[in-house]
């Protein structure tokens, strides 16, 4: 089976010729006594569609004796030596006649017909800068003696030329000669070396790359091999990017996105995590699009069906936790999960708002690097990790508190801060809108008396 | 030469689709069913009626060629069709089971069905063990249907329906608007439907004041802690101003 798959033979051999299809079916029981029954399982249990080796040939015997056939240590001499040197070998001879002919392999003794260019030839065409009559005739000396095989020449030659250099010296040459000995242009625009010249430049370029990419340590491949992945992500992204631009979908959440985005840039430039949050709603974007993509190729589809893939497609780029805390707030909020009268504006909707609480939550994840940033400047000595808010609520109070531990300075401050903020966790039931304009002020005085 | 074959409509190719253009079906599916009382029997406890309306009782004859509904195994000649409108079936059963609905559509509309898929009740949950005759248990689910690029001729016939919403999305996109406006008012409905009393009212207005309060309350949050991030880099560069 494994060498028909290789083979690439098709396993029901559904286009064999009649006489050959009768062929597998016997065989197959006969087990043919040539081979050995396992050598003949290797096939599959079938014989093979076209015997390579006649079976029955195998184990015969050699033909009948007419002939003696006798070996002879015998000389003998080669047309491809030009010396005279007497070689022997076995020869096989039969009923006493020994065999005629050249040596085997004389025929394999080709060479390269170098072309030889006259004085008057060199002066006229050949004259060239960088190399010297005698260089020239050395290097057309060698390669006839190498069979062009410049490497050997290079070392060869006593002066240190590059085999790139050699190659273009040699190459040039030929090629005017070839033109100039034509009896027209047209004669040998056919040649190869006329067609396409030997380029120098590109050449050792080409090679210096190769020797780079040889030379590369394991490391460097792997920085390679990330770079190209993450080129590859880009480029999708921006064909989904594009792909998004027919959809209508996507302009409404490109133009919520992309207020955010620039309110994001003018208030910080230098902010690091700006590019965070900046990744984060395009990738989303980008799934929204192939979402949206996909809704429109089906001819027709529920409501709450595109709805369901739309919010997946949203909340790819979060994680399980951040999703959850999504669903949280928007129990919170009393919005029903899946709304119970899915029309198109409030299916859009309620998209929007779930992208809008990804971006709260992105932003309160700011603030909280921000605040351990902070922290850090100063003496330390206020560890911020505020654990994960239970609740809406417990989300809104964190805002209020953070303002106010970020801007103290002194340890006395923050007991008392600290013990407001246990305070404000055990009351959640607390509207926030009340409570939220006095916290804002307390903040400020507090910069204010610091300043 | 293939550019020219394009251009001209092939009668036999398919009608041209419209891009832009979304149409959206409101249905409402579900079951009522009533318990028969003192005629209830063990096999035979629950009359009940499961259909396919449009949102508004209006007709969905337009849209939709036929309704399969696909029954619990137990009952004779499970796959039951409905070739005309009203889309709906009364049987009689004592047992709760998932009822497969399959609506096939005009050729124009679409060539593939689409199945949902509604469990049926019949004892309802808040008064367990008291069942009356007058009152029946109702499940209602809205949703809609929506063909994305529906064809021209299509478009044509259910331009004017008032249960058909069509949706053009503007080519820059800004939020689509609506072509047609439905008529909301109650006083339109067909009252010659004997179940029509125990229809639900699915108004979107509720939801949607929902989601708009959610979202602003969402959209505040955003703006305070935007302020809040400025202003606490304002701060953070002072300080780093002062430590070098």
């Amino acid at each position: 089976m494994d060498a028909k798959d290789i083979l690439g033979i098709p396993k029901t051999t559904p286009s064999l010729p009649h006489e050959k299809k009768s062929r597998p079916p016997k065989d197959s029981q006969r087990k043919p006594d040539g081979i050995s029954r396992e050598v003949y399982a290797l096939t599959g249990g079938l014989a093979p569609l076209m015997p390579s080796i006649d079976v029955n040939q195998l184990k015969k015997k050699t033909q009948a004796e007419n002939e003696k056939i006798t070996w002879q240590w015998l000389p003998f001499t080669s047309s491809a030596r030009k010396d005279n040197l007497q070689l022997y070998h076995w020869v096989r001879v039969v009923n006493g006649v020994p065999p005629t002919g050249d040596y085997s392999f004389a025929k394999y003794n080709k060479s390269i017909d170098v072309i030889k260019y006259t004085d008057e030839e060199y002066e006229k065409f050949l004259e060239d800068p960088a190399w010297t009559r005698e260089e020239t005739d050395q290097l057309f000396d060698l390669s006839a003696r190498f069979d062009l095989r410049f490497v050997v020449i290079a070392d060869k030659l006593p002066y240190s030329r590059t085999v790139e250099e050699l190659k273009n010296r040699y190459y040039s040459v030929s090629r005017a000669i070839l033109i100039a000995r034509a009896a027209s242009p047209a004669d040998v625009s056919g040649h190869p070396l006329v067609k396409e010249p030997y380029n120098l430049a590109q050449e050792t370029e080409r090679k210096r790359a190769l020797s780079m990419i040889l030379s590369q340590s394991k490391h460097q491949e792997r920085r390679d091999a990330e770079v190209y992945a993450e080129a590859k992500k880009i480029m999708e992204a921006r064909m989904a990017a594009k792909a998004a631009q027919d959809s209508e979908l996507i302009p409404i959440s490109t133009g919520g996105a992309g207020d955010a985005e620039r309110d994001n840039v003018n208030v910080d430039d230098e902010s690091p995590s700006n590019p965070q949050f900046l990744s984060a709603p395009p990738i989303s974007i980008a799934e929204t699009a192939s979402a949206s993509a996909s809704l429109r190729k089906l001819r027709v589809y529920l409501r709450t069906y595109g709805f369901e893939q739309m919010v997946q497609a949203a909340s790819s780029s979060a994680g399980l936790r951040t999703i959850k805390r999504v669903e949280q707030i928007l129990q919170d909020l009393g919005v029903n999960m899946k709304p119970k009268v899915p029309t198109k504006t409030v299916c859009e909707e309620h998209l929007e708002l779930r992208k809008e609480i990804l971006t709260l939550l992105n932003l309160q994840k700011q603030f909280q690097y921000k605040e351990a940033e902070g922290s850090s400047y100063r003496e330390g000595s206020y560890p911020e990790t505020p654990g994960t808010p239970k609740s809406f609520q417990r989300i809104l109070d964190q805002d209020r508190t953070f303002i106010p531990d970020s801007t103290c300075f002194g340890a006395e401050f923050s007991g008392e801060h600290i013990v407001k903020r246990d305070q404000k966790r055990k009351a959640p039931g607390r509207p926030t809108d009340a409570s939220s304009s006095p916290a804002n002020k307390r903040p400020r005085k507090l910069k204010n008396t610091d300043e | 030469m293939d550019q020219n074959a394009r251009s001209e409509p092939d009668p036999r190719s398919p009608a041209k689709r419209l891009k832009d253009v979304e149409v959206s079906v409101p249905i409402v599916y579900g079951t009522i069913s009533f318990w028969l009382g003192k005629k209830a029997t063990e096999t035979q406890s629950h009359k009940w009626t499961v259909y396919v309306r449009g949102a508004t009782n209006a007709d969905l004859g337009a849209v939709v060629k036929r309704v399969v509904f696909q029954l619990h195994p137990s009952f004779n000649n499970p796959v039951r069709a409905v070739e005309s409108p009203p889309f709906e079936l009364s049987e009689c059963g004592w047992g709760e089971f998932e009822i497969a609905i399959t609506l096939y559509f005009h050729a124009d509309a679409c060539d593939k069905p689409l199945t949902l898929f509604h469990h049926l009740k019949l004892y309802s949950e808040d008064e367990p063990g008291t069942q009356s005759i007058k009152k029946p248990v109702v499940v209602e689910s809205y949703d809609e249907i929506v063909f994305p690029d529906p064809s021209e001729n299509f478009f044509a016939r259910v331009k004017n329906h008032p249960a058909i919403l069509s949706y053009v999305s503007a080519p820059l996109g800004l939020h689509s608007g609506r072509i047609e406006e439905v008529n909301e008012a109650k006083e339109e409905e067909t009252k010659d439907h004997p179940l029509s009393q125990w229809f639900k009212n699915f108004s979107e207005g509720d939801e949607l004041s929902k989601l708009a309060a959610a979202r602003q309350q969402v959209q505040g949050h955003i703006v305070k802690l935007r302020n809040q991030l400025s202003s606490m880099n304002g701060q953070l560069e002072s300080v780093v101003i002062e430590c070098d």
